[in-house]
């Protein structure tokens, strides 16, 4: 049932029907009790009085004395029903009250009796007088009886059922109003556009939906930077593919419009080093859509650092520069995020070896401080301008020692990728200007590290 | 006609080098706005190919600058911001015109023209002296002789003394116009150019002024 409205008004119809059935059922029950009690102690009062009265010969005043008895307590549609009659011992009917039937109401038995007469039940109270030696026997139809408790009942359900039609109206009524908040978030939210996202008024709303309109305001806000962070993304990768198309298509203009086979040739060159720059831009811009997606799931595992710095250094073969891993003070091995650190450390890597100068080198050490594990890289490159040090993380931020083949990305993915290990790194110039050098501090070693994969 | 293309992208740049040379343009590169700065202060450029982003800073901070300092001559504006309201700032801080990446090269070094036969005051894209039409688009030069195919260096050298008929052109102009600051001339090239384009147009069109130079010959009326 998808109306809360409805399902309200429903659950409380329900719901206070069955109380009302239950109360009736329960009034009804003890009022039947009681109403057979009543009456039965009047049928005993009754034939108690009429067998003190009775004088054998006097017996024709039964008739006056029960009614007498009778009219006080019952009128309408109840009057009458008690009969009299005196019998005695041997058998003979002495007297009755009018109406009361001929045949005996009851047999010899002292006490209540139930039995039918002419097809009617009846309750019988029997009083035997031995010093008179009549017995004297009060009846009451339980016909009549009967329709006395359910005209108890009657009254009971009666309003109840004319009553329900206007309770759920008002229940509708009530819970239409108490929904009112509802329909104000609905209505707010209904008015706007698909972009508008700013957050709901939750000064107005009841408590109940206040921590509901908060948590609808906290989704507003993550998904607003989630679009801007994207918009952003989408915004300067198009600008940054466009300076490599622009690159491409020059060439290939040159290379078709020349006469001369050395620019042809130099325009072909050029195309290939282009479309080479332009693929690993556009993986790096899929690298960082997809770290920035990650979601955290449990991918932790143990991961041999050496091995992984030596499968680095291996898919970058290089002759020209000469590359170190001094690891003695490392772990074996450490618990984390394989390919998030793969990933850093690659891009650490590739940055280094295109800075660094033919003949220079680059080193990978590790050192432990404070309880946590540093990963240290040096390079001899020309290092980063200082001024330029807090921007490098800053995506497609390209310095003035950039390379042809740089995407602007590489240290940003860098470091979303150490955040997300819970790693921190620091980048600095060596004190002596001979090149960058770059600290990796790994999460502490007691640390589970957070669980993020890719 | 000399053009300076102020380009950080290597691939762009070279590319300009070699694209513009194609329709005659003779294209000296700098990548950064300090050598931008002192290649203006060296030499007379026909026009500016100018990107935005540059390693040490703005390339339209460095026109204003330029336009501050009196210089006239006409800028493009080269760059991946594409905007309406990047156009409208480029134009506003005195650039002449304005084309996005990727941009078409035969569509850049037509604007390149334009906006250099702005700044000299035509309006016509053809030069015309006496007898002989050059297009300098299409690299031909019409005369008595008919429709003639003219090599790029050509083309410059003609385009110089076409500018403005009757003014002498010394052999250094005429070299500045046919290489940029990394080619070196031979010292008898200018030469042997006139000479072909004699061949080529007419025997009397170009006028030898001993010892100072060359002119287009005006007919006397």
């Amino acid at each position: 049932m998808s109306s809360l409205r409805i399902r309200l008004s429903l659950v409380l119809l329900v719901a206070t029907g069955f109380v009302w059935l239950f109360a009736s059922a329960w009034i009804y029950s003890e009022s039947n009790a009681e109403i057979e009690r009543v009456l039965d102690t009047r049928l005993q009062e009754s034939a108690r009085m009429v067998a003190s009265l009775v004088m054998p010969s006097n017996a024709s005043d039964v008739d006056r004395l029960v009614a007498k008895g009778n009219a006080t307590a019952l009128s309408g549609r109840y009057e009458h029903q008690l009969s009299c009659q005196i019998w005695s011992f041997d058998g003979k009917l002495i007297t009755k009250s009018s109406g009361a039937p001929d045949e005996a109401l009851a047999g010899t038995v002292d006490g209540f009796t139930e039995r039918l007469i002419g097809g009617e039940p009846w309750r019988v109270f029997t009083v035997e007088d031995h010093e008179k030696g009549i017995r004297v026997m009060v009846g009451d139809s339980l016909t009549l009886r009967h329709r006395l408790i359910t005209d108890l009942l009657k009254g009971l359900l009666l309003p109840l059922a004319l009553i329900i039609p206007l309770l759920a109206f008002v229940i509708w009524g009530s819970i239409s109003a108490g929904l009112r908040p509802i329909d104000a978030i609905v209505r707010e939210l209904r008015s706007r556009s698909a972009d508008d996202i700013k957050p709901l008024t939750s000064k107005n709303s009841p408590q109940e939906i206040r921590p509901l309109v908060e948590e609808l305001n906290k989704l507003f806000v993550d998904v607003d930077a989630a679009r801007q962070h994207e918009r952003e993304l989408t915004a300067f990768a198009a600008h940054e593919l466009r300076t490599p198309l622009a690159g491409l298509k020059t060439q290939a203009q040159i290379a078709i419009a020349t006469s001369d086979q050395h620019v042809r040739e130099e325009a072909l060159r050029q195309i290939v080093f282009s479309i080479d720059r332009t693929s690993r831009l556009i993986q790096q811009i899929l690298t960082t859509a997809r770290i920035d997606a990650a979601v955290s799931t449990g991918r932790l595992k143990l991961v041999d650092l050496r091995g992984l710095l030596q499968e680095i250094i291996a898919e970058h073969p290089s002759g020209k520069h000469d590359i170190c891993l001094e690891l003695d003070n490392c772990p074996a091995s450490i618990e984390t995020n394989r390919e998030l650190l793969i990933l850093a450390l690659r891009n650490l890597h590739e940055n280094a070896i295109q800075h660094v100068p033919v003949g220079g080198s680059v080193i990978w050490s590790c050192v432990v401080t404070g309880g946590r594990r540093v990963l240290v890289l040096k390079d001899t490159g020309p290092g980063i301008p200082e001024d330029e040090l807090p921007l490098v993380f800053n995506r497609f931020f390209r310095g003035r020692h950039k390379t042809g083949i740089g995407s602007g990305l590489g240290l940003a993915i860098v470091n979303i990728a150490l955040k997300r290990l819970g790693a921190t790194i620091v980048l600095r110039n060596r004190d002596d200007g001979s090149g960058l050098h770059t600290e990796i501090t790994l999460p502490e070693i007691q640390r589970s590290g957070d669980n993020f994969s890719i | 006609m000399r053009i300076l293309v102020v380009e950080d992208d290597p691939v762009i740049a070279s590319g300009l080098r070699n694209g513009l040379g194609l329709s005659g343009g003779v294209v000296d590169v700098v990548s950064t706005c300090a050598d931008a700065r002192e290649a203006v202060l060296s030499t007379s450029f026909d026009a500016i190919v100018l990107d935005v982003m540059l390693p040490d800073g703005s390339g339209l901070d460095w026109l204003a600058e330029l336009r501050k300092s009196e210089d006239k001559t006409p800028v493009i504006v080269l760059t991946a911001l594409d905007e309406v309201s990047d156009r409208i700032g480029g134009l506003d801080r005195g650039a002449d015109d304005y084309l996005g990446k990727p941009f078409d090269l035969d569509e850049l070094a037509a604007r390149v023209r334009a906006i250099a036969r702005r700044k000299e005051g035509r309006a016509s894209a053809h030069l015309v002296s006496g007898d002989v039409v050059l297009d300098p688009a299409s690299l031909t030069a019409t005369s008595v002789n008919g429709e003639a195919k003219l090599s790029p260096r050509e083309a410059a050298i003609l385009l110089a003394l076409m500018k403005r008929p009757g003014d002498i052109r010394s052999k250094n102009e005429l070299e500045a116009v046919m290489y940029g600051w990394q080619e070196g001339a031979e010292s008898n090239t200018v030469e042997v150019h006139i000479h072909n384009l004699r061949m080529k147009i007419g025997r009397d069109t170009i006028e030898t002024v001993r010892g100072l130079g060359y002119r287009m010959k005006v007919r006397s009326t």
